[in-house]
């Protein structure tokens, strides 16, 4: 069972008190973008076999959003984060990359 | 290869079984071929064989990595249905599901195809009105689908409780002509049709990096070296994002876990497929006995081949309310399948940027119905370069101009 620590309460919750939100840190596009643009926001997803960032709300706890790195080939968790942010913090990227010596980053 | 007929037993069981040839060829890689497809699944091995039959494409050679039809082919729970409300889906599940009522004649192969008929059933009232939506739909598309209310439920599966205090059965979609198939032996008729056609079936054979010049692929590195070929057909199911940025372009397909189960063996007693789309649950009777049971997807990416333990909870908790008398069905087996899910929850048969490069992902949830229609329309793309009727619509390039095919809303769920 998943088990992801919210970094805004504290509390280890595991995967029925969580709610997941797909892809973080994606860059929104508004009004005025282009097709390719709107297109890569709405829908072009890394999709990632290994690292990847993704949102979570903490739905059966405190209700806020925050941001985990976990590896969708081993289902490994690298921590989570505050989601006032645009990028993991150095902190999970080291961890990551200690983890991972081969991990290519974010692309 | 040798037709398997009555008379073929009759010989085979005079002489101890001894002259069975094996069904497909396990060939060493040539140099190059005229089309090679990645993924020796349903779909891929279906791919090969309409290139084969309908266009008289035979140098082809089919890679997997692991061994044939042992991904989705071999995990889902061999649902066959064409009740879908968007006219493109309804026309490519039909044409598969009209396949499959010939396939085993066409491929000499029994692939047991039962048409027992199936129910989708409505518990709540919207479901209610979106199936009396569906039926009118399938009315209009040729696809026969009717709108049945709950004694006739009842006395079709006579093990299910209509009463439920949660979810009580309102009535459902009922088409006559699904039913279920045996999922291994598609794969396996499939795969013995294009061995006999000359086709090369390489298993155990990773393809690591895809080759390209001036836009065009020439050839695919893999595990057993560098094959050439002409064109190029990517049908992989979860793991297709990686293969596409092999090849130099992004999807828009997320990868999820999908469960199965099966119970222990019983008796005969349910002779139809019930789906209950409300509360994620799907039930049929194998032949060997088995209740066959699927869910919903995990919420979260993954490619893991496993799921979380909560869902095939919840959706035992609601099945059990709908058919008390499995409370007490001990469940032998539980397995995961990794499914490629687009935005829509429609497939995509499509071009890509690469000029002889195709792609067929995307089947999500329900790609096993739609084996047959799916390689018939990927054929069709790959030997003529331009999609036919069937697959135009499943373009990758919908989501950017807003054409989806939504069958998420359609069906509200996973489907």
């Amino acid at each position: 069972m998943l088990i992801l620590e919210c970094p805004y309460c504290g509390v280890k919750a595991e995967e029925t008190e969580l709610s997941p939100g797909g892809e973080a840190h994606l860059k929104r596009f508004g009004p005025g973008s282009t097709g390719e643009e709107f297109e890569a926001y709405m829908f072009a997803r890394k999709n990632p076999k290994g690292v990847h960032f993704e949102r979570w709300r903490h739905a059966y706890g405190c209700g806020k959003w925050f941001l985990a790195a976990r590896c969708t080939a081993t289902l490994e968790v690298f921590g989570t984060y505050s989601a006032q942010t645009t990028e993991p913090p150095a902190e999970i990227v080291e961890k990551i990359k200690a983890k991972r010596p081969d991990w290519k980053g974010t692309k | 290869m040798k037709r398997y007929s009555v008379f073929a037993i009759a010989r085979e069981a005079l002489r101890y079984h001894q002259g069975w040839e094996k069904a497909w060829r396990a060939p060493a890689p040539k140099p190059a071929y005229d089309a090679i497809i990645i993924g020796a699944g349903g779909h891929g091995l279906a791919t090969a064989y309409y290139l084969g039959k309908n266009y008289g494409i035979t140098n082809v050679a089919i890679l997997e990595k692991g061994w044939l039809g042992g991904g989705n082919t071999g995990r889902n729970t061999t649902i066959i249905r064409s009740n879908y409300l968007q006219d493109p889906s309804a026309a490519i599940y039909n044409k598969a599901l009209s396949l499959y009522e010939d396939l085993s004649q066409d491929l000499n192969y029994n692939v047991m195809f039962s048409p027992r008929g199936l129910l989708m059933l409505a518990q709540t009232h919207h479901e209610v009105r979106g199936y009396l939506r569906t039926v009118h739909a399938n009315n209009l598309q040729g696809v026969k689908t009717e709108w049945i209310g709950p004694e006739k439920v009842k006395e079709l599966v006579p093990i299910i409780n209509i009463d439920g205090p949660r979810y009580p059965v309102l009535g459902a979609l009922y088409q006559a002509r699904g039913g279920t198939a045996r999922h291994d032996a598609v794969a396996w008729g499939y795969a013995r049709a294009c061995s006999a056609m000359g086709m090369d079936i390489i298993q155990q054979c990773e393809v690591t990096g895809v080759r390209s010049e001036n836009g065009q692929v020439t050839g695919v590195e893999t595990t057993k070296g560098f094959i050439g070929t002409r064109k190029l057909g990517i049908v992989v199911a979860g793991h297709s994002g990686q293969v596409a940025d092999m090849a130099g372009f992004r999807l828009p397909v997320e990868s999820l876990a999908l469960q199965a189960l099966v119970s222990e063996p019983i008796k005969p007693c349910m002779d139809v497929v019930v789906m209950a789309n409300t509360v994620h649950g799907y039930m049929s009777q194998s032949d060997k006995g088995e209740m066959v049971i699927g869910g919903g997807t995990d919420g979260f990416n993954n490619f893991t081949q496993r799921g979380s333990f909560h869902h095939i909870e919840e959706t035992l908790r609601a099945l059990v309310e709908t058919f008390p008398m499995i409370s007490r069905l001990k469940m032998l087996r539980q397995w995961g399948g990794i499914v490629d899910m687009t935005g829509d929850r429609s497939p995509i048969i499509s071009k890509t940027p690469l000029g002889n490069c195709f792609i067929n992902c995307g089947w999500g949830t329900g790609g096993f119905k739609a084996i047959p229609g799916s390689g018939w329309a990927m054929a069709e793309l790959m030997a003529k370069g331009e999609p036919g009727p069937l697959a135009a619509e499943f373009n990758m390039w919908r989501f950017r101009e807003g054409q989806f095919i939504d069958e998420s809303v359609a069906a509200g769920v996973a489907h």
